[in-house]
């Protein structure tokens, strides 16, 4: 089924007309009211966070056609490691960095312990392993932590800044900073390194990439790592404005799909776009529409998710699917 | 060929008899406990004619339970329906629901649908919260009246009894054989001549009305309280998780699973890391990673092949 197929989906086609025409309309809010700018910048700081682990949920789906459900539930996980760190008294960056390091020794664990044996079994058999590791660590974060909120201490200070009559908040700022950084490391990674390319060979073509000595099996978990290191940097970008509580990454999943929907399943380009995307429309609909009340958040993004499969399946940068019998 | 017939209709007619009998042996409290058991019978059930019959994957069955209690619990409060009444009710406007989901979702592969189900089960929740003037937000909504532990226990069972027949009748003719075919190859389905769209969207329609009868059950069951915080992801995650430790497509399977679903809960809390919440989840989640590690075809599969290994010998 193609984009063309309906009738909708054939005029929005040409995206990088639509891209262009969203960021004029933008800049011109931004020039033209302060409250439009604070709101721009606040929802590009948690599209940002959405992108960071759409991007992960995009590796995974890219190298094994599979969603990881329990991205979001590893990425509190982690996020809970970080907490423990500093109470133990590391101080924040260096138990940021640490757990990132556990983060990726976890992730790429649970690839090589619970999901390699099912993995070509079936889709169903993977997506209800990730399910299980979702309650799974659901239950062992309220179990040592217990479910009350608690709180770590600010990454980046309470400062404002102020330019042009908008006040920038230094933690917006400060997380699109720490996205931009790390998809510009994962870039880099995937383009320049060897067990980047042979990671994205044994996505493409498993058997021939196997043929030429890439290991597939052991470069996967290095995929899972990864991608569980994405999801604690946003868990770790998600802590300053939900607090940390075992609940706190189930409505950040969501927000993550949809964009990973809305860029296309398969494009990490299109998820980091998709979740900038998803987190700009989100503040301004809440800031100008009086109906769009915070109750609502999760339900319009639920919509566009269901919006975006009906009018454009394959989302910004994603391709038609071509299957061989 | 005809033995196997007798044998399976033999256990039927003594399950049947036990879930019968059963009631009258149970103090008060247990014939609540055992309506709750019917109601993720059903619920599973349901799941279980979509992923395991299908192939398709709902990971929003708690959403459409919720439309099912929300719908039970605002007739009866607003206008004063039956509370039967409200079951049937409940199937079709679940139904309808299903059918704006599973209309986009269900073009794509199954991860569209896992995907889109994954988000109606954390999003409808949040909608009794908006919509507070119809549903009670927060506090929830309550039936008139809240039937006992033995009516409940009744009509739960009666409509799973009605809806496990309404499966069998759906699955063993020629919709049933469409939907196998689907789950094994869509590509071999289509060629065969099964049109795609028409029977996935049926079987995600069913499940999730089945799942809806579920919830209207499921609030009468918690004194009729419908409440926005009894529907969450965890309730979708449990029903999953019961079809598949049962065994997906096995229908005899189901009644494992509920057990096993609607029991846990009951341990003592006075046992070690079960006895609490937290350690239930730890338990589910252990549970069904091993269950698909080492039986994949869940404890109804490991029980048919001991069966069938003692009947060779």
């Amino acid at each position: 089924m193609d984009a063309t197929d309906t009738p909708l989906g054939a005029f929005l086609r040409p995206t990088p007309l639509l891209l262009a025409a969203g960021a004029v309309f933008l800049l011109v809010g931004s020039l033209t009211s302060t409250i439009f700018a604070q709101q721009t910048v606040a929802g590009l700081a948690q599209g940002a966070i959405f992108a960071s682990l759409a991007l992960a949920l995009v590796l995974i789906y890219r190298a094994t056609g599979v969603i990881n459900f329990a991205q979001g539930e590893m990425a509190m996980g982690t996020t809970y490691i970080a907490y423990q760190l500093t109470l133990w008294g590391l101080s924040y960056w260096l138990a940021f960095f640490c757990s990132l390091g556990i983060a990726f020794v976890l992730g790429a664990l649970i690839q090589a312990t619970v999901i390699r044996p099912v993995q070509h079994k079936s889709v169903i058999a993977v997506v209800i392993v990730t399910i299980g590791l979702f309650i799974l660590i659901d239950g062992l974060v309220a179990w040592k932590w217990g479910g009350d909120i608690k709180f770590m201490d600010a990454p980046f200070g309470n400062a404002v800044y102020h330019g042009g009559g908008v006040a920038f908040a230094r933690q917006d700022i400060g997380t699109l900073a720490v996205t931009v950084v790390s998809v510009l490391v994962l870039w880099a990674f995937f383009r320049f390194t060897k067990a980047g390319l042979g990671l994205r060979a044994g996505a493409v073509r498993p058997a021939a990439a196997r043929l030429v000595g890439v290991r597939v099996d052991a470069l996967l978990a290095v995929g899972w790592g990864l991608a569980a290191m994405l999801g604690a940097i946003s868990g770790l970008m998600t802590e300053p404005s939900q607090f940390l509580q075992p609940t706190m990454m189930q409505p950040i999943l969501l927000y993550a799909f949809a964009a990973a929907v809305l860029g296309g399943l398969e494009s990490p380009a299109g998820s980091v776009v998709g979740g900038l995307a998803l987190g700009v429309f989100l503040n301004l609909i809440g800031q100008y529409v009086g109906f769009a009340t915070s109750e609502l958040r999760l339900p319009i993004a639920f919509a566009v998710l269901l919006g975006v499969l009906l009018l454009k399946p394959h989302g910004l940068f994603g391709r038609k699917e071509v299957r061989r019998v | 060929m005809r033995a196997a017939l007798a044998a399976r209709a033999g256990t039927l007619a003594i399950v049947a008899v036990i879930l019968a009998l059963l009631p009258f042996q149970l103090s008060n409290y247990h014939q609540g406990l055992a309506a709750r058991v019917g109601v993720y019978f059903i619920a599973i059930l349901g799941l279980n004619v979509l992923t395991g019959y299908t192939g398709q994957i709902s990971i929003g069955h708690g959403a459409f339970m919720a439309i099912g209690g929300y719908t039970t619990a605002i007739m009866s409060a607003d206008h004063h329906t039956n509370l039967i009444a409200t079951l049937p009710l409940a199937f079709a406007i679940t139904f309808a629901c299903s059918l704006l989901v599973g209309l986009p979702a269900l073009r794509f592969s199954g991860v569209y649908l896992a995907l889109a189900t994954f988000a109606l089960a954390v999003s409808v929740p949040q909608l009794p919260l908006k919509f507070s003037k119809f549903t009670g937000g927060s506090n929830g909504i309550r039936t008139v009246d809240a039937p006992g532990n033995l009516w409940l226990y009744g009509v739960t069972w009666a409509c799973g009894a009605l809806l496990f027949a309404g499966a069998w009748l759906l699955l063993r003719g020629r919709i049933g054989r469409a939907f196998r075919a689907v789950r094994d190859s869509e590509i071999a389905a289509t060629s065969s001549g099964v049109e795609l769209p028409v029977y996935k969207t049926l079987a995600f329609g069913v499940s999730a009305a089945y799942a809806g009868v579920a919830g209207s059950l499921f609030v009468l069951a918690t004194n009729g309280f419908a409440q926005p915080n009894e529907f969450g992801i965890l309730l979708s995650l449990k029903i999953l998780i019961g079809a598949a430790v049962a065994g997906l497509g096995s229908l005899w399977g189901v009644l494992v699973g509920a057990v096993f679903i609607g029991m846990l809960p009951e341990i003592s809390s006075s046992v070690p890391l079960v006895g609490s919440s937290h350690g239930q989840d730890v338990v589910f989640g252990l549970l069904v990673i091993l269950v698909m590690l080492l039986l994949p075809t869940g404890v109804a599969g490991m029980l048919g092949r001991l069966v069938r290994g003692r009947a060779r010998t």
